[in-house]
């Protein structure tokens, strides 16, 4: 590639990730932080850090979740990054509570994690699915995942920068189920008007944080009146007090439909559990896949960080072509989360170089690299940069 | 003669499964529910073109507005139901359906009175109209009478709703079975379910 559309590749992925390190800056004297504002529902969150090394749980997940862990630790071991991991395996073929509870209590402790996608066996009806617990019990409320075209990464709509923020803990994944007669099954979808207030309470602030001009709430209270209709009702009032910010709402059969054929229109979404879990996935797919996004759960005490699609990729577990751009992201978030904001942005640097500019590309991108080959590539980024601080 | 006049009405009585209707003489009587919004205005493309084409068809436009029964609940008016008793088939515009408030869906209520199960959307790419996917082809059959779609909520305390999403096995298997008929008479490959079963 030519040296200056090189140069301007580089500013382009500095200046976008000077951006996010704004966007997710720690400094406790800073305004205009994101942290910041979860400060204002409880105590500052809580790390567990020591001798400048703080530890994060890594809950390992199926799939490809524990290969992807262990790339993780591999590229923050060349980048000196301060963070020691707490390794718990828990996975879809845990039966037990006590690993349940263990993984519970070591997140608690250490206030922070970074996860694989647990699998929920669908054939067993008493099975509770332990990422729903996970998220439940930690009241991690919001679930944000942040959707941007990728330069380099081939997609069929472009310029796309929408967040999609989903209330984590209730509605359909309320696990309220019943038989009432043989062959006829209820399922209760709960709304309640503090948790949708809160939700949308946090997507204006992180709207007005992020300096976004527009929220949309996500909906079908044509249908569910009383349910959706309050959730509805819940973001129009938190709307009233963000007069800056404007605010429609949008049916979401509408809305997946919009999300495929115009998605430029859209800036901020906030939604119910399931239709933020589809749209989610749906813009996901637009930016590039279950490989390029981030995701993270936020809660009042707890935060964890972990692919944006939410995939255990049990069809990729083990060959080697699983992408691990998603992991590392999700990763450079939480550093972002605990403050190492400069580890960050030498990692997100790297690997948006590596995928964008030196185009090392899994399959799923259609590329024909290997994970080894991309974190190979990655590291060879971020070793020069590292040696450079020996001296500076 | 006889013979000849006894085929063509065994032939005018084969119901219309995705089969053709052999008669070409006889004139059908359909249903046409205008609708709201753009629908009046589409609905009268469609006769437009029809007359135009000279297609065998009489349009009685009914109009679905719900009016209210004698126990206060508004409900579908009886000139629909007698309508359809008598064509057994319609067409049908939008119909809108109020937010947060108002009568229940239509649409649902439609369904619903009718029996209209399955609800088939062929989706193929139009040759000439450019969009970001090229060479789509495929069906969406959905589930049309239960599922979210209940219209069973409870307001259990003030701020907390429950909304019932109800799921039978007869009609799920109802679903199935016209799902996978209709790709053996179609000549489709895959039928591909879409569920949620990992939370529900």
């Amino acid at each position: 590639m030519a040296a200056p559309m090189q140069r301007s590749m580089l500013k382009l992925l500095r200046s976008s990730s000077a951006a996010l390190k704004r966007s997710f800056s720690t400094s406790r004297v800073a305004a205009s932080s994101s942290i910041i504002q979860h400060k204002k529902y409880s105590t500052e969150p809580h790390f567990s850090k020591y001798g400048g090394r703080t530890t994060v749980t890594a809950l390992s997940g199926d799939g490809v979740g524990p290969e992807l862990l262990s790339y993780v630790q591999e590229i923050f071991r060349y980048a000196g990054v301060p963070v020691d991991f707490e390794e718990l395996e828990i996975n879809g073929s845990t039966t037990d509570e006590e690993t349940l509870c263990s993984a519970l209590l070591s997140v608690q402790r250490n206030g922070i994690a970074l996860k694989g996608n647990i699998e929920s066996k669908f054939d067993e009806p008493g099975f509770k699915s332990m990422n729903v617990e996970l998220r439940t019990q930690l009241e991690l409320f919001a679930s944000i995942v942040w959707c941007k075209s990728i330069p380099g990464v081939y997609t069929r709509h472009q310029g796309l920068d929408i967040i999609l923020i989903r209330e984590n803990t209730e509605g359909e994944y309320s696990n309220l189920e019943y038989q009432i007669v043989p062959g006829c099954i209820e399922n209760l979808k709960i709304i309640t008007e503090a948790k949708s207030t809160k939700i949308a309470k946090y997507a204006f602030e992180f709207a007005k944080t992020h300096g976004r001009k527009k929220v949309t709430a996500i909906h079908k209270a044509n249908i569910m009146k009383l349910g959706d209709g309050l959730f509805l009702e819940s973001c129009r009032k938190v709307a009233s007090q963000y007069p800056d910010i404007e605010f429609n709402d949008m049916i979401v059969d509408n809305a997946s439909m919009q999300m495929v054929s115009k998605p430029q229109q859209f800036d901020v979404l906030v939604m119910p559990n399931l239709y933020g879990n589809i749209l989610s996935n749906i813009t996901a797919g637009l930016v590039g896949g279950y490989g390029v996004v981030s995701g993270m759960n936020i809660g009042d005490d707890y935060a964890v960080f972990e692919m944006g699609t939410r995939s255990s990729g049990r069809s990729l577990k083990g060959k080697n072509i699983a992408n691990p751009t998603g992991m590392l992201l999700a990763s450079c978030d939480m550093l972002d989360y605990i403050g190492c904001n400069k580890h960050a942005e030498l990692i997100r640097d790297s690997v948006m170089k590596v995928m964008s500019v030196d185009k090392v590309q899994t399959p799923d991108l259609g590329g024909q690299a290997t994970t080894l080959e991309v974190i190979q590539a990655i590291i060879e980024d971020i070793k020069p940069k590292t040696t450079s601080w020996l001296h500076a | 003669m006889a013979f000849r006049r006894a085929l063509k009405r065994l032939l005018q009585e084969i119901p219309n499964q995705g089969s053709r209707c052999y008669s070409t003489e006889a004139r059908q009587m359909v249903t046409m529910i205008p609708g709201d919004g753009i629908g009046p205005e589409i609905s009268q493309s469609v006769k437009d073109i029809f007359s135009a084409a000279g297609a065998p068809v009489d349009w009685e436009d009914v109009d679905v507005t719900p009016v209210k029964g004698p126990d206060g609940n508004f409900r579908l008016p009886p000139k629909i139901f007698d309508s359809m008793d008598r064509t057994k088939v319609g067409l049908k515009g939008p119909l809108a359906t109020p937010i947060g408030k108002g009568h229940q869906s239509l649409n649902l209520a439609l369904r619903k009175a009718f029996n209209l199960y399955a609800n088939v959307r062929p989706c193929k790419s139009i040759e000439g109209y450019k969009t970001p996917y090229n060479d789509v082809d495929l069906v969406t059959i959905r589930e049309n009478t239960e599922g979210e779609y209940s219209g069973i909520e409870h307001v259990i305390v003030d701020g907390v709703v429950q909304s019932i999403k109800k799921i039978t096995e007869e009609a799920s298997m109802r679903v199935a079975e016209y799902a996978f008929a209709y790709a053996r008479d179609n000549n489709r490959d895959t039928v591909t379910a879409v569920h949620k079963a990992n939370i529900m």
